[in-house]
């Protein structure tokens, strides 16, 4: 649930974001409105998809899962693998605060608190759309949608929490060393529950997760610190 | 002409799932649809498990690193 619990918390720091700059541009109450309306309609979308999902036949699901983990997973590590060798720009929350107010500058004379609640209900709703399906995906394969729930919420509750004490801060979060290990996780278990929906028999079962982990950073480590040493040809998308 | 709301609805959803799963990167989706398929004839077709648990994380990094070099040399 490690997993979950790290890619909730890089996909809510970018939410954050979004909402803090909303809320300090044209008043927190319209932006509080359009986070909690987020919020709730991520939380009916787990408890109707939720269990549906424990109805599906194992095999099949956790090939799909997998098959969706992976891919997810693998963009998650080429794209952190790109910005620790400096190929592509760090994600900087600073650029996304100010993209925001620049909008609200242009936009909100216009319809006012109307665009304060779009933005911050899109910003929350899409980032945290991402979080739904790794909750969902890891949660069912796993028959711990529970646990992975709860992991959301508490990564939630302590993202939210930092963010109301430390506001614009937000680009001191090192979320491409965040994001790299969540990649690094999320390739791992796409491994690993496409294998069992394959019907692979992993040798020594679950421990073998613990080794694709591992077998995984050590070729992540291996490719930054190739492509570190060959020079950069050009910025990348 | 605008369209009715769903049509939007499901050509959002199939945006939303196109951006997701393909988006900037199609090359991942297309190898990880080829990975498990050569591993499901391996395991499935051929019965092989030992080659299978070689294959997958191997063709996945094969993958990775194809990918990562694509966008190096851009």
């Amino acid at each position: 649930m490690v997993a979950v619990f790290l890619a909730s918390a890089v996909e809510m720091v970018e939410a954050l974001t979004i909402v803090v700059a909303v809320g300090h541009t044209e008043g927190w109450r319209p932006a509080l409105r359009g986070t909690v309306v987020a919020v709730v309609t991520l939380a009916a979308l787990v408890a109707i998809v939720g269990p549906a999902l424990t109805k599906v036949p194992l095999d099949a699901l956790r090939l799909v899962v997998g098959g969706v983990l992976l891919i997810f997973g693998l963009q998650w590590l080429r794209k952190a693998i790109l910005r620790a060798t400096g190929l592509v720009a760090k994600h900087d929350e600073d650029a996304i605060y100010q993209r925001t107010v620049e909008k609200m500058d242009t936009e909100a004379t216009r319809q006012n608190h109307r665009v304060a609640f779009v933005l911050a209900f899109k910003g929350v709703f899409l980032e945290g759309l991402e979080v739904v399906i790794i909750v969902l995906t890891l949660g069912t394969s796993a028959r711990r949608l529970g646990l992975a729930s709860l992991s959301a919420l508490a990564a939630l509750l302590i993202v939210g929490g930092v963010g109301v004490v430390v506001a614009r801060q937000l680009s001191k979060v090192p979320e491409n060393a965040m994001k790299m290990t969540v990649g690094v996780l999320l390739v791992s278990y796409g491994t690993f529950f496409s294998g069992e929906g394959l019907k692979i028999r992993w040798p020594g079962d679950d421990v073998a997760l613990v080794v694709l982990v591992a077998f995984y950073a050590v070729v992540t480590w291996v490719f930054v610190t190739w492509m570190r040493r060959s020079p950069a040809v050009a910025v990348a998308s | 002409m605008k369209s009715s709301w769903p049509i939007r609805m499901i050509v959002g959803f199939a945006r939303f799932w196109w951006d997701f799963l393909v988006g900037d990167t199609p090359e991942l989706f297309l190898a990880a649809v080829f990975i498990l398929a050569v591993v499901a004839v391996i395991r499935v077709g051929a019965h092989q498990n030992a080659l299978a648990v070689a294959a997958l994380p191997l063709l996945v990094v094969a993958a990775l690193g194809v990918s990562a070099s694509r966008a190096r040399r851009r």
